[in-house]
């Protein structure tokens, strides 16, 4: 935690958690803290602001209303494609790239590049291909006699965010998959070679199992990315439509707070976010801290 | 983009994701399958992966050198046209064509620019600071301040972003630059990634130093800052992105300031039929330039980096 | 130059039920070359840093050149000092390495050019000034920390185990070459080890300390020929030194061993009876085949090492712990299982009180 060798000083180091400690206080807990507060009361008047106490009559509601529960179900239906469909074809990509002698590197930087890319730019690079008027996927899809219209079709909107979802996040799980497979000793996979194990073999029973601790963080960053980084996507494609079918919990707390003035509603749904995060930070730590290893 | 929400445990012992070293690789002559057919294989599969991943970005480059008639004439054609000069000239100098009060986009750019440097810069400068008065000062509260900075983690802009705001309105620091950045500035990521750093320079180093004289302040910028270097260059690419894809933030704060990712979004939201699709392909690839080319001229520090950060 | 004085030294870390180290009392005169001597975790270590002002003294005080440094920052004891990793600047090349605490000093330029060139020329470094320290061998960095410590022109020197990663061969050099800088400078030097070869060639006096307590101080021959304790016996001298147990016979003049052997002993006939440590170097022991008063002992394992052979043995009817190693001239052939006669001068029996381990004189 600190250094057996420190410096002696009374005010300088609080001098310089100053900014930090600011910044965070200002803008991160009391906020939270607000957030907190509005989720136990509700507003009375929109005009004065009046709110009363209501005890988690907030809470109640939600967890009573069934289009939070749909909002529930399509925010974990979305999180785990996302989720699957970039590792796997991450995981895919980094075990060729591991296994081609010449040029890697290459294709490292090759794809490497859609990680730059803002959610909301990817989201727009997908939406144009599936444009019902103007994208060319849509266009050559309705002449193979699927038409393909995100617009009004709640599962092609869902096809669509995930995908586009998908697609930026698989250069990152590239470069941790391809970094997890570079660190396993070659003389392993030679050892189970000579033991007789075939390519496929090899891979599920050395290489897997030694890359577990890559998968399980990426599986809890895949996670976090699909809950809240890909607000934009939605906001930016579907607007958490059609008919609430792309309509995740994140975009529900500012589609609720912003537009619909709910703030009650809106904060409950806040802490229950938060609640989320704090579970999945807490499961990171305690299984990163101890490593699921060897 | 993960670094500003998810949570980097500081790394102890073996660290199994790091990238090794360049290997030599030997061919042992036990190993069965032809060897030449699987490489050729790989080569396949990752070209077409390539391909795959390339392909929307190649689509939405042709369609920004084409006029409007000819991308709403289905099916686009897939090869380049000849309008790149004029789209993009009138994208950076105009804007989009439908909207009343169409923003350039070279101002637009300006702004994600300004935004993006703001925030790196000022989350790697408190960042920098604080781990240095955590790792270095024995202090009353130090634990208290950690574990605030370490709280941050867990409040992800979007689940605090009404109180957020009404914090930022009641400071009078809406559609400002400051309003833009500050908020957004905390980091317990660069923070950790720092402490860590600091933790693996050698206790000598500081003893030394302090017997030649060195005082706090000049070992943090003698010693401390320099040996920081490559970490800095590492997570300065990993910020200056995160700063420029910000989107919900300067979404709802920004009304003249718009970034240029947030622009993108009010061109669309005019309406399919409305929309400037030349204009808005060009912004969309300009809006990309700047990070991708960060990410690719940066590239060795970044996936170091980044590796190191995010575990 | 200045003397060091250390006294009732006392250090005790916060949380810790005992003190690390336990009352330490030495004076270090002007251009004295002493070496803290121990094995480790015995706080030779804390005790050097406690002197550089690294570590709060908790009790007691350290005078440098007759002043009260206790409170005094590491930088104002005008004291140099020498790590065991070297603790080089990497991101300094050689030069500003060693200009580095100049530079802080605010020296003119011209003169911290002067003392960093005559410090790298008496250090051979002279070529290497512009060069980073990784892209030097383990020698040349050690030179170059010594450099450091050598242009501030300190009163005290502390060195903390600097030879202790450099190579076998390496090591003898550069102990050699430190002998020849400190004679040349005259500094007072604080220098600590756990390697008896540097401290018994280096050290003006040792200090040899044993759990936070310096056992005894003195120059190495007496240390080596008149320990203080048990704990200094064993440690000093390779192979160690042997110990049996025995009581004082009646009459005095020798120690009697379970299984009636007597070893000659200085000790007068008044301690008759009072059970004592035999210490006997193995470098002392002779093989005595028709003298009286030797000590019969079954050899167990031969060591033949060229000039000398090692026999170790077990001295006859003795018991199990009554073993002895002999260091005999490489011409003397000894066979496992083979009695032989080991007899020893009574000036080179040490004797220990079993209970306070200290030396009875």
């Amino acid at each position: 935690m600190h250094k057996r060798v420190t410096f002696d000083n009374r005010w300088l180091p609080y001098l310089l958690v100053a900014p930090q400690i600011a910044v965070t206080v200002v803008f991160f807990l009391w906020p939270a803290g607000q957030a907190l507060q509005q989720s136990v009361y509700r507003v009375t008047n929109v005009f004065t602001g009046a709110a009363r106490f209501v005890w988690f009559d907030n809470f109640e509601h939600l967890f009573n209303d069934s289009l939070y529960w749909d909002s529930v179900q399509v925010t974990f239906v979305f999180s785990a494609a996302v989720t699957v469909l970039s590792m796997a074809a991450a995981l895919f990509l980094a075990v060729m790239a591991d296994r081609v002698v010449k040029g890697a590197s290459l294709y490292k930087t090759l794809l490497v590049w859609p990680y730059a890319v803002a959610p909301a730019v990817a989201g727009v690079l997908w939406l144009f291909l599936f444009q019902p008027a103007v994208g060319i996927i849509s266009y050559e899809l309705a002449q193979m006699g699927q038409p393909f219209n995100f617009r009004v079709d709640g599962t092609q909107a869902m096809l669509l965010v995930i995908l586009a979802a998908a697609w930026k996040q698989v250069s990152y799980n590239f470069l941790f998959f391809l970094a997890g497979l570079q660190a396993i000793p070659k003389s392993l996979i030679e050892a189970a070679a000579i033991d007789g194990a075939g390519p496929a073999k090899r891979f599920w029973t050395i290489v897997f199992p030694l890359l577990s601790p890559t998968t399980f963080f990426l599986l809890v960053v895949n996670i976090v990315y699909a809950f809240f980084d890909t607000f934009s996507i939605i906001h930016a494609v579907t607007a958490g439509g059609p008919a609430g079918a792309t309509n995740m919990l994140v975009y529900k707390v500012y589609n609720d707070g912003f537009i619909g003035l709910d703030l009650g509603g809106s904060a409950a749904q806040s802490v229950v976010l938060m609640a989320i995060v704090v579970t999945l930070t807490v499961v990171q730590f305690r299984f990163i801290e101890r490593r699921v290893h060897y | 983009m993960a670094a500003g929400t998810a949570y980097t445990p500081p790394a102890h012992g073996d660290r199994p994701a790091r990238p090794a070293k360049r290997r030599t690789r030997a061919t042992p002559a036990g190993m069965v399958e032809n060897r030449r057919r699987s490489a050729l294989m790989a080569h396949g599969v990752l070209i077409l992966g390539l391909l795959i991943v390339a392909f929307p970005l190649y689509v939405t480059f042709v369609a920004s050198t084409h006029e409007l008639r000819e991308i709403t004439n289905a099916p686009m054609s897939l090869i380049p046209g000849d309008r790149m000069i004029d789209v993009y000239s009138r994208a950076l100098l105009r804007g989009s064509a439908n909207l009343t009060s169409a923003t350039p986009v070279w101002f637009m750019m300006w702004n994600s620019l300004v935004m993006a440097m703001l925030i790196a810069v000022g989350k790697i400068v408190i960042s920098i600071l604080s781990a240095f008065a955590i790792v270095y000062f024995r202090f009353p509260g130090r634990m208290v301040f950690f574990w605030m900075i370490f709280i941050t983690l867990m409040l992800p802009v979007e689940v605090r972003i009404l109180p957020t705001y009404e914090v930022v309105a009641n400071l009078g620091m809406l559609d400002s630059y400051a309003g833009l950045a500050v908020p957004l500035i905390a980091s317990a990521t660069a923070t950790f990634l720092f402490r860590q750093l600091f933790m693996t320079l050698p206790d000598e180093l500081t003893e030394a130093a302090r017997m030649d004289g060195a005082g706090p302040m000049r070992f943090f910028v003698d010693f401390v800052l320099p040996l920081s270097r490559t970490n800095i260059a590492a997570l300065f690419v990993i910020l200056f992105i995160y700063g420029w894809n910000q989107y919900l933030w300067p979404l709802l704060i920004t009304d003249n300031l718009e970034t240029v990712v947030v622009g993108i979004y009010r061109m669309l939201n005019v309406g399919d039929d409305n929309a400037d699709w030349p204009v808005i392909m060009a912004t969309v690839v300009l809006a990309m330039v700047p990070p991708v080319l960060v990410v690719l001229v940066m590239q060795r520090q970044f996936v170091k980096g980044l590796v190191e950060t995010e575990k | 130059m200045a003397e060091v004085t250390i006294r009732e030294a006392r250090k005790r870390y916060p949380g810790a039920t005992d003190d690390t180290i336990k009352g330490i009392d030495c004076d270090v005169a002007d251009g004295e070359f002493l070496v803290i001597l121990g094995p480790s975790g015995c706080g030779k270590s804390t005790l050097l840093r406690m002197v550089a002002g690294l570590e709060r003294i908790s009790e007691g005080e350290v005078l440098i050149g007759g002043r009260v440094v206790n409170e005094l920052e590491p930088k104002d004891r005008d004291i140099a000092m020498v790590f065991q990793n070297y603790a080089l600047y990497p991101h300094m090349s050689v030069f500003d390495n060693m200009a580095y605490g100049l530079k802080i000093r605010g020296l003119p330029r011209t003169e911290i050019r002067e003392r960093v060139e005559a410090a790298a020329a008496l250090l051979e470094l002279s070529p290497y000034l512009a060069r980073r320290p990784r892209q030097l061998s383990g020698g040349q960095r050690q030179r170059v920390a010594m450099g450091r410590a050598i242009v501030r022109e300190p009163s005290v020197f502390l060195f903390d185990e600097p030879l202790s990663n450099l190579d076998a061969k390496l090591r003898t050099q550069m102990r050699v070459e430190i002998k020849r800088l400190q004679q040349r400078l005259g500094i007072t030097s604080l220098y600590v080890t756990h390697d008896q070869v540097e401290a018994m060639t280096l050290g003006d006096r040792l200090m040899v300390m044993n759990a936070g307590v310096a056992d005894q101080i003195g120059t190495p021959l007496e240390v080596y020929h008149r320990p203080a304790t048990l704990f200094v016996a064993g440690f000093i001298g390779s192979p160690a030194m042997n110990f049996v147990a025995g009581r004082v016979a009646s009459g005095g003049g020798a120690v009697e061993l379970a299984g009636g052997h007597r070893l000659p002993a200085a000790i007068g006939g008044s301690a008759a009876g009072r059970p004592v440590t035999a210490g006997i170097r193995p470098e002392t022991l002779v093989l005595a085949d028709n003298e009286p008063g030797a000590v019969e002992a079954i050899v167990d394992l031969v060591e033949a090492l060229g000039a000398d052979t090692l026999v170790h043995c077990r001295v006859a009817a003795a018991g199990p712990d009554a073993t002895l190693v002999a260091r005999l001239p490489g011409s003397v052939h000894a066979r496992q299982g083979e009695t032989l006669r080991l007899a020893v001068p009574d000036t080179q029996v040490h004797l220990f009180d079993p209970e306070t381990t200290r030396a009875i004189v």
